[in-house]
């Protein structure tokens, strides 16, 4: 267990050595989310319908810009070798490197979410359904991202693949995402939405960790 | 059965080409008999009217993009596990021919719910997983030739597929699981099928024909495969000796 907190504290150090990566994904996910008003006009009923689909996209494509340094710098300077070769459990290690990776991007994403539904004149009643909704699919986003970093290390053009592979898989976290903000907007119970992000999170923490250390096994072989 | 038998990929070509006249022949000629009974013989719906017959394309496409992503899934599963050296090539050569039946699929599903549903598309569960099964596909070929290293494109997505897999039953039960204003299956049903054998007869002829089409290109593109390894082979040794 302590390779797995070694591991976490080693990537949260270096992403706080190198700040601007983690500055950079949030300042991706407003900045987008500004954009909208300009494209479809500043109406505030029709932004606040929008609110909830513009966070979850923009949240979506910033977890994705941010996929690459999962593991790309260790794999370039060798040290995901040393990673694979450890007596540590490979999937336990994709792991804890996740977990990293979700706390310098998900969980400030998850604290600007709520700047973004000000600006986007949406009902504070459902803020808390928002968090909650962002709590339990961000880390999905992350996991499933993971796979698909690990599957294009090394590839040609592997930043442009990273979304086709990636993307498709994001789709339910989108739709559950969207649909419990939804339901609490229109005063229904956002329980069942809620119970299939649970459930998405769930199986993603078991399926990605193993399928992205057998991608990573064949990136160093 | 020992399954490395056949991981001969001579034993495997000479196998193909005594099949290959036969699958291909039997496809030619269920697909014949299939379309001439859905587009000639099978009676008009009383509420669809004629354009139930794109039905008879639409069906056995939607079938034949889950069966071959099911096979990739397999081919890929013991690609990984035994590395088996055809099981790669299978997965290779199914992936485009399955992206087609998918396009296929949502192609004539699209031009059926114009006059139908008043719509070209509609964003409901069954449509959507489709789609993300097409771009599974697209991935999937992607993947494969992202490499220089082609056994590394193979193994990487190989992976992919197995993920993917998930979208399948999610596929196959999404009419059941969501209200959808796709039609439920009528056809594989524990109750028995549940449309009239004068419709039910020429759907399973055209199916019979699709899945022998593809057992036939599978056939040919593997040969392929294995046609142009030996001459990567060839070309790399007439190298060594200049």
């Amino acid at each position: 267990m302590s390779a797995f907190a070694d591991v976490v504290a080693r990537d949260l150090r270096l992403a706080l050595r190198q700040r601007g990566d983690a500055v950079m994904v949030v300042l991706f996910f407003v900045l987008t989310a500004m954009l909208f008003p300009f494209a479809v006009g500043p109406e505030p009923n029709l932004l606040a319908r929008l609110a909830a689909g513009v966070i979850w996209v923009t949240a979506l494509l910033a977890v994705l810009l941010s996929l690459e340094r999962l593991f790309l710098a260790d794999f370039e300077d060798g040290s995901l070798e040393l990673l694979v070769l450890a007596p540590t459990p490979l999937s336990l290690t994709v792991l804890a490197k996740v977990l990293a990776h979700w706390l310098t991007t998900g969980l400030p994403l998850i604290a600007a979410a709520p700047l973004i539904a000000l600006l986007y004149n949406m009902d504070e009643a459902a803020l808390p359904v928002l968090m909650l909704a962002m709590l339990l699919g961000t880390p999905s986003l992350s996991l499933t991202g993971a796979v698909g970093a690990a599957l294009t290390l090394g590839a040609r053009r592997g930043g442009v693949l990273v979304p086709l592979l990636v993307l498709p898989l994001y789709i339910p976290v989108l739709i559950f995402g969207v649909a419990a903000i939804d339901a609490a907007l229109a005063g229904l119970s956002a329980r069942p939405y809620l119970l299939f992000l649970g459930a998405i999170f769930l199986v993603s923490s078991v399926v990605a960790p193993l399928a992205s250390a057998a991608a990573l096994r064949q990136a160093v072989e | 059965m020992n399954m490395h038998r056949f991981a001969n990929p001579g034993r495997f070509v000479r196998l193909a080409e005594r099949i290959l006249p036969w699958t291909g022949g039997l496809a030619v000629l269920a697909l014949g008999i299939g379309l001439y009974l859905s587009l000639f013989v099978s009676p008009a719906d009383y509420q669809q009217g004629e354009s139930v017959r794109i039905m008879y394309v639409h069906v056995p496409a939607a079938w034949m993009a889950l069966f071959v992503y099911t096979v990739i899934a397999a081919a890929s599963a013991s690609a990984l596990i035994w590395r088996h050296p055809l099981a790669d090539l299978v997965a290779r050569a199914s992936a485009p021919v399955g992206a087609g039946f998918t396009f296929l699929a949502l192609a004539t599903g699209s031009l059926w719910g114009k006059p139908m549903w008043g719509t070209w598309w509609v964003w409901d569960a069954r449509l959507t997983s489709v789609l993300v099964l097409f771009f599974l596909y697209l991935g999937h070929m992607a993947l494969s030739n992202a490499f220089d290293d082609q056994s590394r494109g193979n193994r990487a997505a190989a992976v992919l597929a197995l993920v993917g897999f998930i979208n399948v039953p999610i596929i196959k039960f999404s009419v059941d699981w969501w209200s959808t204003l796709h039609q439920p299956a009528s056809v594989v049903r524990l109750d028995g099928p549940s449309i009239h054998p004068s419709m039910l007869w020429p759907l399973l002829i055209m199916a019979l024909g699709f899945k022998l089409y593809y057992v036939s290109l599978l056939l040919l593109r593997v040969k392929g495969e294995v046609m142009a390894a030996r001459l990567r082979a060839r070309s790399m040794a007439a190298l060594d000796a200049t």
